[in-house]
């Protein structure tokens, strides 16, 4: 006999008229300020992008936009995304993603040109630019990386801060003992795996609340290194300190590629810390979405117990997945002190492990887009640095605020859609 | 056995809304746990003392000629240390001053700060929300308060009045937008809380170049506050301990009371232990998360108005100091009860008091302290742990009622 | 292959879930387990699956001892599961799913998926299934992702194929073609232990029927056994399955819906267009397998739903629009399906839940304080009226068995003077003893002149109460029938039937199926359905 198959239809009927208007609203207030900041406060003059520096092999000549001219564009730009973005929603319930890229890459590049228009010297170098701030972004992605493993397993990592203060003090140490900067990197990494053991212990053996642990852990870390900063770091034998002077990781410009105007200073002239973050982000990514090792992982994120009654260990995969968390952002730590500055200073993370947290989730919990959210993020940072100086329309200090604005935007859904793994933060305990 | 023994679904146990569980878990340890919990930490702390002590290490070089060399180095490094913080949080005979003796008022004076703060996670705690933004709340409550306390010239009562109300207005906004965008949007109050944190710092810095800068002054700091304007001292002007303590402790009869007896607590505590039965019972959820987290910030802006008005006379962009975050390990500890919380406070208080006596008299830096208070917490939240250490049976409930 | 279970007991703490149980399935069998919600059947396959460590006992497969540490050794041993609630990674794609566990892989663990695929439409044509592997399970439907997870199970080459509760999401029809399914796998070698507490379906399909009440064996069955029979040793006492309720007298009609619809945030329509109205001292049993917009229909009627357009009329006062605060206040008493979830406070005290939404009336507070005194005088008092089992008023909520932390909810709910009572599957999950009680209850309610409409996925229990049913189907009213309609015409309104259509239908196929088959479980009439 023959079974005829007939799938009732399901309860999905037509859509109809409930949409989100977050994102119009969004755009539409950006339009407004384009048009009102850009256009009928905007600097006359122009904006001056130096793309090479001196000494480079191949010179590019500067780029120079009239602020004013190119602000009406970008304003008028951002009016009619705004007005597209609200059509779209209006007619099929959702807007396509080359508007919300094209409007977010348009209000970008004309608030630079503003800021830039605006100040005294009116010209900025993008080397500098972005070689500063990748400064900032090399430990961002490091600490967002370590909250992709974990958070994609399920175990929510607040702990961020910690991991990476305690990778920049283990290293310092240890580099300066050793006067091996490599053995301060490892041991950086098996410092940031000895929080993450805190962490896992914690939240997967006892089934303590993950954001206490994490909180409570930022606490312990910054106590005991600032403690053993005091009682060892400041140490000296015959005048000099001799725990806090490590040996440093030498840049390693990458013949050729290095030469490329603005990239090549950025990506192809770094520590080998770089190279390894750059190989990392991609190894992550393809790692979790095409591997075995990803779909297991992410399985026990959204659904650990249909992943256990498949025979995955839950909370082992969790654990390793802490643990390795860990040594990446323990790595990242080890930048601070190995690569961005010469020796190790008390809370020198400054908060920088939060803001891995948003870019991991303005990154939607993808190794990619917590990279380029990590990239944005230091960008603006480095900005508020060269304008603290530069005397500019904005205060740095908004800029600073910019990382933390754009993540309550992003979990409040006013800037797509951020789903975190289902159950990120849920411990998982059976009968 | 008792006859009338009850008989459950023979299931699984329910999956239950996390915060839920983890206020039960909170709420639920005994007081041994939090003693052995103390204790463990201080012996933990009082290894790491001894090991960097560099007498420890010199007579541990010849422990084998003389293993008792070492064990008194031990001794006198952390007993010197401990002592110097129990003095400095108590009573200290060997101060040169009388003033600097009594160290119990000290405590009292950093306690209050944290009392205040301490309810305003406890108190969005028990409403299953996750303050971690009292530090962002406490800034804005100094910022408010100062505006208020230096910006205008009001005659005395009046003023202080109005500082405090200024300063806890200006908690509860930053408080309010977190709970209007948990409420509105679903957006976690961990993370926004988090960003909102240091949007505070950005924002205080910001206007302490322009708005509340002190033109006397190079730095980013504000004018001093009115005398009308600050706490009186309750014991004259040799110690710093303010009237910002009676208030503390006026929120925590205040809090005790809205939790346990009122209406609007049964609806916190409700919305808390399982939002969608509080809604179906007619409660609006979103409303209690608004309002909880606008209490909740006014307590913890409060916290910033001691600060400002009772002991730092003048706003910087440190006028929090760790508060914020001791905050969150003080409400924990006192396992989110309104008097557990204010204990909880003292103690911390007074390693805050101890602290600084022992990083003078005993060379032990203050970060010892953070230490001792973090694995505090840490044993705190894990009461098997601290069974297993001392072997104690978990079967306390079973063995009751057997 | 032949699963036996020797002795195995299970206890979490003091409570003894399974005690001393033996089975035996043969190879090629159905083996029915058969008991009542809360039984222990599920937490004994959880132990046969190696999800629970069992506390005492042996597993034997082929007369060897095994040992499972996990359900990866039950797998690799042969035994495969369906869960009640489907173990689905709800953003991952069917053939991810399938595969999660067992994957094929490339070189360096790359996933290869394409074997999977091939696996997945070759089974799928041989049951004739007709599920697309590259689907996103969070957009299949409930009875094809059932289907996803016999796949599932049939990937890892399941010998014995658990299937927990499998029937509760499908409509009768649907549960006739599951049936079918099973039939196919026992012809071709598999054995089928199949859980269940409907007694009508454990007859149709069973070979053997294993009787399970509070953790312990209490017999075995022949399917040919008299349905009062198993039903009384399901029960442990003689049960009559019928209520004793007198006819409804109508009064006037004081309750209307008209043109209701129900959107989710995503504008999907999850009740569409429904009208009826219910009259003082009537129950309206609204019927419908899970997830047919009856949920919806309820919570928007106490307000708990944003999207809602058309009108809800009590006593002439429109409620669409109102607050649940205002819809209880104008005297609608409303017990929720989740009782766990959506009507009690697990930590509270019974005496804090039973005034959950009386909290700001006085005499339970005055000026925003809660008067203790006299909300425990008040629990002591319905602790009493409605039989609740406990040792104090002032435990909480969640040491209270199903039945009992129902009857706080009905005692809360009935406290007030109503104008209309709804109640969402009253009896799920509740023992026998407590249904009956519960029944008359509502019934009592009724009888006092209220307007009540009950929603169940119980058939049972819908004929038993409903003075009149109303069936629902994918968000559609499919038609309102009197109380003593036939379980086929329920049944093929439930599956998706307007209620005129059903009876032509019936009326046609009379002649050839009248009599020859028990009520409910032949596949009525599926050649017929297009």
């Amino acid at each position: 006999m023959s079974v005829t198959a007939n799938i009732l239809p399901s309860k999905v009927v037509d859509r109809v008229a409930v949409r989100s208007w977050k994102t119009p609203i969004l755009f539409g207030a950006l339009a407004l300020f384009a048009v009102v900041v850009f256009v009928l406060l905007g600097p006359s003059g122009h904006a001056t992008f130096r793309l090479s520096q001196e000494g480079d092999a191949w010179q590019v000549p500067n780029l120079v936009l009239p602020a004013k001219v190119f602000g009406i564009i970008v304003a008028v730009v951002c009016v009619l995304l705004a007005a597209q973005s609200y059509r779209q929603m209006k007619n099929d319930g959702r807007i396509a993603k080359w508007v919300t890229m094209t409007f977010t890459v348009a209000f970008v590049i004309g608030l630079m040109v503003w800021i830039i228009g605006g100040t005294k010297t009116q010209n900025i170098t993008l080397v500098g630019l972005f070689t500063g701030a990748m400064l900032i972004t090399t430990p961002l992605v490091f600490g967002s990386l370590s909250g992709v493993l974990c958070e994609r397993s399920g175990v929510i990592n607040i702990a961020i801060e910690g991991q990476l203060l305690a990778g920049a003090f283990t290293a310092s140490l240890v580099s300066s003992i050793t006067h091996n900067a490599f053995a301060g990197l490892f041991a950086a990494a098996v410092a940031g795996v000895f929080v993450s053991f805190l962490l896992a212990a914690f939240s997967i053996k006892y089934v303590v609340n993950q954001i206490i642990v994490g909180v409570v852990l930022n606490v312990l870390v910054s106590g005991l290194t600032g403690f053993l900063f005091e009682k060892i770091m400041k140490i000296k034998v015959d005048g000099v300190t001799i725990y806090n002077q490590p040996a440093q990781l030498p840049d390693l410009p990458i013949p050729f590629l290095s030469e490329i105007p603005v990239i090549g200073p950025t990506l192809f002239r770094q520590s080998i810390i770089g190279y390894f973050m750059l190989i990392l982000v991609a190894a992550l990514w393809f790692g979790l979405f095409r591997t075995r090792w990803g779909l297991r992982i992410r399985a026990v994120g959204e659904h650990p117990m249909a992943a256990d009654t498949v025979g995955i260990n839950v909370n082992r995969t969790r654990f390793l997945n802490v643990l390795a968390g860990g040594a990446v952002a323990g790595i990242g730590g080890a930048y601070f002190t190995l690569v961005a500055v010469s020796s190790f200073s008390k809370d020198m993370t400054g908060g920088l492990g939060f803001i891995a947290l948003a870019a991991l989730i303005f990154g939607r919990w993808n190794p990619i887009g917590a990279a380029l959210a990590a990239l944005l993020f230091g960008v603006a940072g480095n900005l508020q640095s060269i304008l603290s100086l530069a005397g500019t329309p904005i205060d740095g200090q908004f800029l600073a605020m910019l990382p933390y604005a754009l993540t309550i935007l992003a979990v409040s859904g006013f800037v797509g859609k951020s789903r975190a793994p289902a159950a990120d933060g849920e411990p998982y305990v059976k009968g | 056995m008792s006859e009338t023994q009850k008989v459950k679904d023979p299931t699984p146990p329910v999956k239950e809304s996390q915060g839920s569980q983890v206020v039960r878990e909170i709420m639920s340890g005994n007081a041994v746990i939090s003693v052995l919990a103390v204790v463990v930490a201080l012996v933990i702390g009082g290894i790491l003392i001894a090991v960097t002590d560099p007498r420890v290490s010199t007579a541990s070089g010849y422990f084998f000629a003389d293993p008792g060399a070492t064990f008194s180095a031990i001794w006198s490094s952390v007993s010197e240390a401990y002592g110097a913080l129990w003095r400095g949080a108590t009573y200290d005979p060997t101060a040169r001053t009388w003033q600097g003796q009594l160290g119990i008022f000290e405590t009292l004076t950093f306690a209050t700060p944290l009392i205040l703060s301490g309810l305003a996670v406890t108190l969005a705690f028990r409403a299953g929300l996750f303050n971690i933004g009292a530090q962002g709340q406490i800034i804005l409550g100094a910022a408010f308060a100062g505006a208020v306390g230096f910006g205008m010239h009001l005659p005395p009562v009046i003023h202080l009045l109005a500082v405090i109300l200024a300063g806890a207005i200006g908690g509860a906004i930053w408080g309010g937008i977190a709970g209007f965008l948990k409420a509105k949007t679903g957006a976690h109050e961990v993370i926004v809380t988090i960003m909102l944190n240091y949007i505070a710092i950005s924002l205080v810095l910001y206007l302490l170049k322009n708005q509340l800068k002190d033109p006397t002054s190079t730095n980013p700091i504000s004018p001093q506050m009115d005398a009308n304007a600050m706490f009186p001292l309750l014991l004259g002007p040799n110690f710093r301990v303010h009237a910002g303590l009676i208030v503390a402790i006026l929120a925590v009869i205040g809090v005790g009371w809205l939790l346990n007896r009122s209406t609007l607590g049964f609806e916190y505590r409700a919305i808390g232990a399982n939002p969608k039965a509080a809604r179906t019972a007619g409660m609006l959820v979103s409303r209690g998360y608004i309002t909880v987290m606008l209490i909740s910030g006014a307590l913890a802006g409060l916290a910033g108005v001691a600060q400002i008005a009772g002991t730092e006379k003048s706003l910087d962009s440190e006028i929090a100091g760790s508060i914020g975050f001791d905050a969150i390990t003080v409400a924990l500890l006192g396992r989110s009860k309104p008097w557990g919380t204010f204990f909880a406070a003292l103690l911390f208080g007074a390693f805050k008091a101890g602290g600084t006596s022992m990083a003078v008299n005993a060379d032990v830096s203050i970060d010892i302290v953070a230490v001792v208070q973090s694995l505090i917490v840490l044993f705190i939240a894990a009461p098997p742990l601290i069974r297993s250490i001392f072997r104690i049976k978990a079967a306390r409930r079973e063995g009751a009622s057997a | 292959m032949k699963l036996e279970l020797k002795g195995i007991t299970k206890s979490f703490g003091a409570l003894i879930a399974n005690d001393h149980i033996d089975l035996v399935v043969e190879s090629g069998e159905i083996h029915s387990l058969l008991g009542e919600n809360g039984a222990g059947k599920s937490t004994l396959m959880n132990v046969l699956y190696g999800l629970y460590e069992p506390t005492a006992g042996e597993i034997l497969v082929d007369d060897k001892t095994v040992k499972f540490s996990g359900p990866a050794d039950a797998m690799a041993a042969g035994i495969g599961m369906v869960h009640q609630h489907f173990m689905l990674v709800p953003v991952f794609t069917v053939a991810e799913n399938v595969a999660l566990g067992a994957e094929s892989t490339g070189p360096g663990g790359i996933l290869n998926l394409e074997e999977t695929r091939r696996k997945i439409r070759e089974i799928s044509a041989r049951f004739g299934f007709d599920v697309d592997p590259d689907a996103l399970v969070e957009e299949l439907p409930v009875g094809v992702q059932q289907r996803v997870e016999i796949i599932k199970a049939l990937v890892r080459n399941a010998k014995i194929l658990i299937l927990d509760e499998p029937t509760a999401v499908l409509t009768p029809q649907e549960t006739d073609e599951l049936m079918d399914i099973m039939r196919q796998l026992k012809a071709g070698g598999t054995s089928i232990v199949f859980i269940s507490h409907k007694l009508r379906e454990v007859k149709a399909v069973s070979d053997t029927i294993t009787v399970i009440r509070r953790g312990k064996v209490v017999g075995s069955a022949d399917p040919s056994a008299a349905t009062t029979e198993l039903a009384s040793m399901m029960v442990g006492r003689s049960v009559s399955l019928t209520l004793d309720k007198a006819d409804a007298e109508p009064g006037p009609v004081t309750f209307k819906v008209t043109n209701l619809t129900v959107m989710n945030d995503a504008g999907q329509r999850l009740l569409d267009d429904v009208t009826f109205s219910v009259a003082d001292g009537e129950i309206l049993a609204v019927a419908g397998v899970q997830g047919n917009g009856q949920t919806e229909l309820t919570e928007a009627v106490l307000g708990l739903h944003k999207h809602v357009q058309g009108s809800i009329v009590l006593d002439g006062n429109e409620l669409v629009g109102r607050s649940v605060r205002q819809v209880l206040d104008a005297g609608v008493g409303f017990v929720p399906e989740d009782r766990q979830d959506d009507g009690l406070v697990g930590e509270f005290s019974i005496a804090e839940n039973l005034v959950l939404d009386l909290y700001k009336k006085e005499p339970y507070s005055k000026f925003g304080s809660m008067n203790r005194a006299v909300i425990a005088k008040n629990a002591e008092a319905k602790v009493a009226e409605f039989d609740v089992r406990t040792q104090s008023s002032q435990d909480a909520a969640d040491t209270l068995s199903g039945g009992n932390q129902q009857k706080v909810v009905l005692a809360r709910e009935l406290a007030r003077p109503l104008k209309l009572f709804i109640a969402s599957q009253p009896t799920r999950g509740v023992d026998v003893g407590s249904i009956e009680f519960l029944h008359k209850r509502i019934v009592a309610e009724r009888d006092a002149g209220t307007p009540v409409i009950i929603v169940s996925t119980e058939l049972d229990e819908v004929l038993e109460l409903g003075d009149r049913i109303a069936v629902l189907f994918a968000g559609k009213l499919m038609g309102i029938v009197p109380g003593k309609s036939s379980r086929e015409l329920l049944g093929l309104m439930m599956a998706g039937l307007p209620a005129d259509e059903a009876r032509a239908q019936l009326d046609g196929t009379v002649a050839g199926t009248a009599g020859t088959t028990p009520a409910g479980t032949a596949g009525t009439t599926e050649g017929e359905r297009s």
